[in-house]
């Protein structure tokens, strides 16, 4: 009812203005008509009357406006007025609103792509039910995590008692054949509780059953969402029946939910049991299931503390049950690592992530800093207006709405534009991000980051656009009407002086960063990777099929198979026109290859059989150093002549040589690699040293040696082919020379070498652009920050200026006058900058290579290019100062 | 300020208003007039609060109102009470008994 009639009554008295303000006038005036004529009853005169009323009652029209100025509609009806007099006065300063638009816009927009790419991977939980409780429990090999073997994860999933499941996992490519190419398919092979520790269960069909996860057991196979619809059409009937995966019958028996993210994996779409042979794991450990080559993850059980299953596991790696005898590699000396699963996730990532995080801080502080500014400068021309208005009548209130009315306009500007710069920057971020980087699907537009850049910027504009409202009431009008005063300069002027260097000193911070960050791209990219890298196309051919078994009938026979393959398949590629050289690896450098998988245990002759060095093993076709261009330093490469049944040679790598046989000759000495039951093999030449896992990694030790030679046949092998033009031109022809061997071996990971060089740096390179454009974007804003402080000076001092041309100063006086005013500045925030920027820099410490945080090259040249934009922005000011013609200022006062 | 002459206790001249109302239809000057006879002059009416608050009781169906000649032949706004106007004047006349009784027992006490 009430509410109704509000509503009515307000639109009415909206809609028929005119009509509404003459009724209330028309009551008013009744009013006052009635208590003159209840005076002049009482016996005074008309005048007296008059009087009386207006002694008692006070002013009409102040009635009037009091009595006008009730109800919601009037609310609406000034702020309609307040908003169409901003954008009024928005249009007649396009400038100044530009300016600060695009600066909200950056800053916003920066900081909330930023925040919605950090926040999923850094801050917001994993999608898994109580995805606290899951843990990755490694290995420890020189303080840094590695990975465990299956009987490590037998002893502890007997032992433990604080975890709910343990799982184990490890990539599994699984080629699925049948279609016109065979696929190479993301998999992963795990223990029946992989499932469990993550907390989801497949949408249709069923998880793994413990008896499937057992030597010999049943194929099975769980598929993911996106493989269902792909390639199974989104078939129910799916389950139970089989699919071919490397020449073998898998039972599909689950689909997994479409929403379920898999942080272990994000590419894998299928998973199978492992099925390890566990019948001699206590009593022979050359197995596979002693390899140290899994992953591990663990789920608490509720109400048990991280803290609690640390300290339990600690306890379990040092007391060594009988039943569960460990070798030498997986004793569990050096205790375990134990993570929550998202620290995990992000540990080599989170440095960098950091690192984006306090720039894109930066930059919606230079932005803040910038805006206060901006409205500072603004205030001090509009103190004039202020003051007129305040002379006719608008109270201060008034005045502060109006105020209020225009920051709002100007932040809901700059949040829309924000909002468009923010979308990109997400989009961008997203086709820029790493390999590596994990959760990227997960990365969104963050509303509440939006909100809070939006909220900040817009309340400290809100405060600094106050402060001419604010000095309305407290100072005299006359002041202020006064134009001509020029004593406004002073308190303001210090303070965006202040602002001008705390800009200037942000964005010289944000620039050393940028700076180290580029001088250690430049360094690394500096590094000899220890082979030759333009013209290399290298590809991966993974074996696949029951022809490559080794059956107990025929031991070595698949291995022959295989052999005999990838010999045809090289020979085939080097057919191709426009090859110049091919060879073949096991271990490609600088892929992504996992290191673990080329890290072996050697021995030399004179060393104990205790003691075991790392190096990572190579085999290698012939060819292999010739065609890398990896130099020879001594003796000589492998040949033909390194055949099966000759002599077993290998390469050393030069530090691995130096290190073992200083000062001596290592040609002849003899080692083993790997199993220790096999015939020595002796070194025929030493090799230069080579990168493998990236240009800052240094992990020299390596032995080479020929495939026929080694004790097993590797599945998967990098070929590496050396063209004498575009090597990325040669794909498809050398791709199809290794098929017309055999068209049903998946070749994989087809790129030239210089552009796994760049993904090898990928995430530096991530980092490096963002600074790159926030330096430039800070750098930016602080000279509109100069320009704007010192143009507004000129204009304040034009009297002055046009007083010292007047008395004698020469242009270039001027000139230099305006230009030290501002170079005094930038030298001053440049100073404190470069404080900052000492502290600062610690915190990018562990993203720099081959330089140290205090660079001088980089501070150097940074400060150079900080103060020459300076200069230049400083310079239209300066100039246009210089210009002032003293007869017209002097006759304008 | 004249001890003899306050302004309206804070929140009470909307009671007072309806209170007034409940006997005639009136005009603004007239309530006012009404008020401070009543009161013998201890309450004095601001006009501008006064028709302010005349039009608040109006939104909020307290009062309805209408232009109409008065005795002195003038037009002039008169207002009414509605039923839930009653009603609300029921409401805060008990509600302002129950204080001013729970004052004066205070007061009382107090000696």
């Amino acid at each position: 009812m009430s509410l109704w009639r509000q509503l009515t009554h307000g639109l009415r008295s909206l809609i028929h203005r005119t009509r509404a303000d003459q009724d209330v006038a028309d009551e008013v005036e009744q009013y006052f008509e009635e208590a003159t004529a209840a005076s002049m009853a009482r016996g005074l005169s008309a005048e007296e009357a008059k009087r009386a009323a207006r002694l008692e009652s006070g002013n009409m029209t102040a009635v009037r406006e009091q009595v006008r100025s009730y109800g919601w509609e009037n609310a609406v009806r000034i702020t309609a007025a307040d908003i169409r007099y901003a954008v009024r006065q928005l249009c007649s300063n396009a400038g100044f609103t530009i300016v600060c638009v695009c600066t909200l816009a950056l800053g916003i927009g920066a900081s909330t792509a930023i925040f919605s790419a950090v926040n999923p991977i850094l801050f917001q939980p994993l999608p898994y039910p109580h995805a606290g409780r899951i843990l990755m429990i490694w290995n420890t090999f020189h303080g840094a995590r590695s990975e465990i073997a299956f009987g490590t994860w037998r002893e502890l999933a007997e032992r433990n008692r604080s975890l709910d499941a343990l799982a184990i996992f490890e990539p599994w490519q699984p080629a699925m054949t049948g279609a016109a190419r065979p696929e190479r398919i993301e998999g992963q092979s795990v223990s029946a509780s992989f499932f469990r520790v993550l907390g989801v269960a497949p949408v249709l069909g069923r998880d793994f059953r413990a008896g499937e996860d057992v030597f010999n057991g049943p194929r099975v196979v769980i598929l993911s969402d996106g493989l269902w619809r792909q390639h199974f059409h989104g078939d129910r009937a799916i389950l139970g029946h089989p699919v071919k995966l490397d020449d073998d019958y898998y039972t599909v028996i689950g689909v997994m939910p479409p929403a379920f993210e898999n942080v272990l994996s994000p590419s894998a779409a299928l998973w199978t049991p492992m099925q390890y042979d566990t019948r001699q794991i206590a009593t022979q450990f050359d197995t596979w299931a002693w390899g140290n080559h899994l992953h591990m993850a663990g789920r608490l059980k509720p109400g048990i503390s991280k803290d609690q299953a640390v300290h339990e596991f600690a306890q379990i790696a040092r007391t060594p049950w009988a039943e569960f005898p460990r070798p030498r590699w997986a004793g569990l000396r050096n205790g375990l690592i134990i993570d929550s699963l998202q620290d995990d996730i992000t540990h080599g990532v989170k440095p960098a992530l950091l690192a984006v995080l306090g720039a894109v801080s930066l930059v919606l502080l230079i932005a803040c800093v910038n805006v206060v500014n901006l409205l500072l400068a603004r205030n001090a021309q509009r103190r004039g207006e202020f003051a007129v208005r305040a002379a006719l009548g608008a109270t201060q209130r008034r005045i502060i709405r109006q105020v209020i009315t225009e920051t709002l306009l100007l932040a809901l500007l700059g949040g829309v534009l924000g909002l468009g710069v923010a979308a990109a920057g997400v989009r961008a971020l997203i086709w820029l991000s790493p390999p590596g980087l994990p959760r990227v699907d997960a990365i969104r537009m963050d509303t509440v980051a939006f909100t809070f850049a939006l909220g900040i910027t817009t309340l400290i504009g809100l405060l600094t656009g106050l402060i001419p409202a604010l000095h309305v009431s407290r100072e005299n009008v006359q002041p202020g009407l006064q134009q001509n005063s020029r004593r406004t300069a002073g308190g303001h002027a210090w303070t965006r002086s202040a602002l001008v260097i705390t800009e200037m000193a942000l964005a010289l911070i944000l620039l050393v960063g940028a700076g180290l960050l580029l001088r250690s791209m430049q360094r690394l990219l500096g590094v000899d990777p220890g082979f030759s890298t333009p013209h290399l196309l290298t590809l991966q051919v993974q074996t696949s099929g029951h022809q490559f078994d080794n059956l107990p009938s025929a031991p070595g026979a698949g291995d022959n198979v295989r052999r005999r393959f990838f010999e045809q398949a090289l020979e085939a590629v080097r057919q191709v026109p426009g090859v110049k050289q091919a060879a073949f690896t096991s271990l490609l450098p600088l892929s992504d290859d996992p290191p673990v998988i080329g890290l072996y245990g050697a021995q030399f002759e004179d060393e104990d059989s205790q003691t075991g060095h790392n190096v990572f093993r190579y085999a290698v076709s012939p060819d292999y150093c010739q065609t890398m261009g990896i130099r020879l330093l001594s003796g000589r490469c492998l040949d033909e002549r390194d055949s099966s049944s000759a002599p077993q040679a290998a390469l050393l790598s030069d530090s691995l040589a130096r290190s073992h046989f200083p000062g001596q000759n290592p040609i002849g000495k003899r080692l083993h690699v790997g199993p220790r039951d096999r015939p020595w093999y002796t070194v025929v030449g030493v090799v230069g040293d080579v990168k493998q896992t990236s240009l800052a990694i240094d992990q020299p030790d390596a032995v080479y040696l020929s495939t026929v030679q080694s004790w097993f046949s590797d599945d998967t092998l990098s070929f590496v082919v050396r063209a004498y033009g575009d090597p990325a031109a040669l794909a498809s022809s050398v791709k199809n020379a290794i098929w017309s061997v055999d068209g049903n071996q998946p070749i994989v990971r087809v790129t030239t070498m210089e552009s796994l060089l760049a993904v090898t740096e990928a995430q530096r390179h991530f980092v490096l652009t963002l600074f790159e454009v926030f330096g430039i974007v800070a750098l930016l804003l602080a000279a509109v920050g100069i320009y704007g402080i010192l143009s507004g000076s000129v204009t304040e001092r034009t009297r002055e200026i046009g007083l010292r041309a007047a008395l004698g100063a020469s242009r270039n006086d001027i000139l230099v006058l305006v230009l030290s005013q501002g170079m005094r500045l930038t030298a001053l925030g440049v100073l404190i900058g470069f404080c900052g920027a000492l502290a600062a820099s610690q915190a990018l410490a562990t993203l720099l290579f081959g330089i140290s945080p205090l660079d001088p090259l980089a501070y150097l040249s940074v400060i150079t290019l900080l103060a020459t934009v300076a200069a230049v922005a400083c310079w239209t000011p300066a100039w246009r100062a210089a210009r002032v013609d003293p007869a017209i200022t002097l006759r304008a006062e | 300020m004249n001890d003899q002459n306050t302004d309206v206790i804070q929140g009470t001249l909307d009671m007072l208003i309806l209170k007034t109302l409940s006997l005639e239809p009136m005009h603004g000057f007239g309530i006012a007039r009404r008020v401070e006879q009543i009161s013998r002059g201890v309450f004095k009416v601001n006009p501008g609060s006064l028709l302010t608050a005349l039009q608040r009781l109006e939104r909020a169906g307290w009062l309805d109102a209408e232009w109409r000649q008065t005795e002195n032949s003038r037009r002039a706004k008169f207002y009414e009470l509605t039923r839930a106007g009653e009603k609300q004047l029921e409401h805060e006349t008990a509600d302002w008994t129950r204080r001013a009784s729970a004052i004066a027992r205070l007061l009382k006490a107090e000696g």
